[in-house]
């Protein structure tokens, strides 16, 4: 177990290393700067910013920097939010992200593994065959559609809900924000709970588990669910990407001062600093959370050694 | 359909092509098809039974057929087409679905129109146009390089096969949108049809593992039985023999898979559409409707409410399509 974990720790740095600097190349290739605009700037002006910024120095010393930067984890000033380094945008931007994701992803467990798991004791009635529908409603509709939706509702119609605001972290302003990250989620993750429950109470040990006079409600507590639910554990680490494509979207529908929002921003504003920071971080995230679901999958499931 | 059944199981000798073109029989030759094609027969038979697939496909079938005719129609009809700007200024504003600049009921606008006047209608077929070519040309780039890598990964096995995919592995968990959003944002294309091809590119070359996979294990599993080994023994060359032999023997799944990769594919082109990096004006996509939609949402709702339920509408039916075919063409597949 400890080698495994090593193993996978060691891969995550060169995995680091491609992405940033596909990252990085991608940026050097892209034609003009971030200082390009509409009014063009005097020579002397920019040749004091290429300057300031290190940009008229050879590329591998500027990719160095880079690399160099990523190792200390501190990646320098924002070229467009003057004043303020990367690390504390992030730092920022972070809990608003994080409180959405782990918020809709709570929500979408819980109901996700309700549905699923109903579907699955009574298949084949009228209960499973709508939480299925339900399922591929939630699939077929896109975020940023169902977002504007609920907005017009809740937001501007009925009043309940504050249609675009960031109120911390329990506050009514997540709501809808999290509801709307959280219905594709749970839709799948009902889907997968279903599909794992079925298979689990065919097998032997749920026979087992009956045999002994458990009642059913112990039987499917205790027994089934830990088994059916590998499928859903084993979907939460692809999930985390998603998960941060839709926070993307999210946070742009709801202008919430997010991650996404802030990278979203910092691409179009070609701000070099800032997109390698986001990027470097989400990477992290990504790699560490898939990581964690691997060791957290040996816990659960007894058959699978490393 | 019984009489058919009936007919492949009284003939038994004649399913291989060889004992077709040994007997010059009139009568196998004409039965032959049948024999060949049990396995789709029956496929499509299982699909037909599913009623959420049949409808999957109804809808479908309409939607794509509206996006590739309706605009056409539409224009020959009225004159109006997705960039079309009327002159009179006092129509160059949104109105609601079926209403007039009198606010009478009137059939012009069917799905109203957006701030400069344009027909939502017309707007939404040919951004379906545009969301239906995405999808399918990405899908089929991710196609190809899914199957020659997963199919060549397969075949060769052993050291070249570990590598291969362990690249994949590597890949898969790659925040890959996160890429793919810095590439459209820093090198948008100077053309429309460049921004596309783009797309196609980005999406179908990020679109491909899971397809990489699924066709190595189909061929792992296919390449040790007697007729690959017929064809290496009559001296056919690697490339050949997986091209020629393996992959054709892998298609179920291949489709299947690719039928649910349609509307990721979709769906991921919306998403960066509607975050301005896909398609651009005068282009427009469902994505991109929806985005400007969302931007117009507290006083024209139609904006956002026509192309987003007619983009869900097609995600759903397609979704039923692929469940469908997967149950229809490999029932042990049903588990996911």
């Amino acid at each position: 177990m400890l080698r495994f974990i090593i193993r996978r720790l060691i891969i995550i740095v060169p995995m680091l290393f491609i992405i940033l600097s596909l990252t990085w190349v991608l940026i050097r290739l892209a034609p003009g700067n971030f200082y390009t605009a509409e009014k063009k700037l005097s020579p002397a002006v920019e040749q004091n910013l290429r300057e300031k910024y290190g940009l008229n120095k050879p590329w591998y010393t500027q990719y160095r920097k880079v690399l160099w930067n990523m190792a200390r984890f501190d990646f320098g000033t924002s070229l467009k939010y003057e004043g303020q380094s990367v690390n504390q945008i992030l730092w920022r931007a972070l809990p608003v992200s994080a409180a959405l994701g782990l918020s809709a992803y709570l929500i979408a467990l819980v109901v996700g593994i309700t549905i699923g798991t109903l579907a699955a004791l009574r298949q084949n009635s009228w209960i499973d065959y709508a939480s299925m529908a339900l399922a591929m409603i939630g699939i077929s509709i896109p975020n940023f559609v169902l977002g504007p939706l609920l907005v017009l509702l809740f937001g501007l119609t009925l009043f309940w809900l504050p249609p675009a605001l960031w109120d911390g972290f329990p506050s009514k302003s997540l709501v809808m924000p999290a509801v709307t990250l959280s219905a594709i989620y749970i839709a799948y993750i009902a889907r997968l709970t279903r599909s794992g429950m079925l298979e689990v109470m065919r097998s032997d040990y749920i026979r087992t588990a009956r045999a002994k006079g458990l009642s059913e409600g112990q039987v499917v507590v205790r027994h089934a669910l830990r088994g059916g639910l590998l499928p859903v554990l084993s979907f939460s680490g692809p999930a985390l990407a998603f998960l941060i494509t839709g926070t993307v979207v999210v946070e742009r529908v709801f202008a919430l001062p997010g991650l996404g929002n802030y990278f979203i921003n910092a691409c179009f504003n070609r701000d070099e600093p800032l997109i390698i920071g986001i990027v470097a971080f989400i990477a992290i995230s990504v790699l560490g959370f898939n990581l964690l679901v691997d060791i957290a999958y040996g816990f659960v499931d007894p058959r699978i050694r490393y | 359909m019984a009489d058919e059944t009936k007919d492949q199981i009284h003939e038994p000798l004649h399913t291989g092509p060889e004992f077709a073109v040994a007997e010059d029989d009139h009568e196998v030759v004409e039965a032959h098809p049948v024999a060949g094609s049990s396995l789709w027969r029956d496929a499509w038979r299982r699909l037909l039974k599913n009623k959420l697939a049949v409808f999957g496909m109804i809808v479908t079938l309409l939607i794509v057929l509206a996006s590739l005719i309706g605009p056409a129609i539409i224009r020959r009809a009225t004159g109006f087409t997705y960039d079309f700007i009327p002159k009179d200024t006092a129509l160059t504003k949104s109105f609601a679905p079926f209403r007039a600049t009198n606010g009478a009921f009137s059939w012009t606008h069917p799905m109203g129109t957006d701030n400069a006047g344009r027909d939502m209608l017309a707007r939404v077929l040919s951004g379906g146009q545009i969301s239906l070519m995405v999808a399918l040309i990405s899908t089929l780039v991710s196609l190809i390089i899914g199957v020659s890598y997963g199919a060549t990964a397969g075949y060769l096995g052993g050291r070249i096969d570990d590598l291969m995919m362990r690249i994949v592995d590597v890949l898969y968990s790659l925040p890959y949108v996160i890429i793919v959003i810095v590439l459209l944002a820093l090198l948008p294309a100077k053309s429309p049809t460049g921004q596309l091809a783009e797309l196609f590119f980005a999406l179908g070359a990020v679109s491909w593992l899971t397809m990489a996979r699924i066709v190595r294990g189909q061929v792992m599993s296919l390449k040790n039985q007697e007729f690959v080994l017929a064809a290496r023994a009559t001296g056919v060359s690697t490339a050949k023999i997986i091209f020629r032999h393996l992959v054709p023997n892998t298609l179920g799944p291949v489709i299947v898979y690719a039928t649910l990769t349609i509307p990721t594919v979709m769906l991921s082109e919306a998403f960066l559409s509607f975050l301005g990096l896909g398609i651009r004006p005068p282009r427009v996509s469902w994505g991109s409707l929806a985005a400007e939609g969302a931007q117009n949402l507290a006083i024209y709702p139609w904006q956002l409410v026509f192309p987003g339920l007619t983009m869900a509408l097609m995600l759903f039916s397609l979704n039923f399509v692929g469940d469908g075919l997967r149950d229809a063409l490999d029932p042990q597949m049903r588990r996911e």
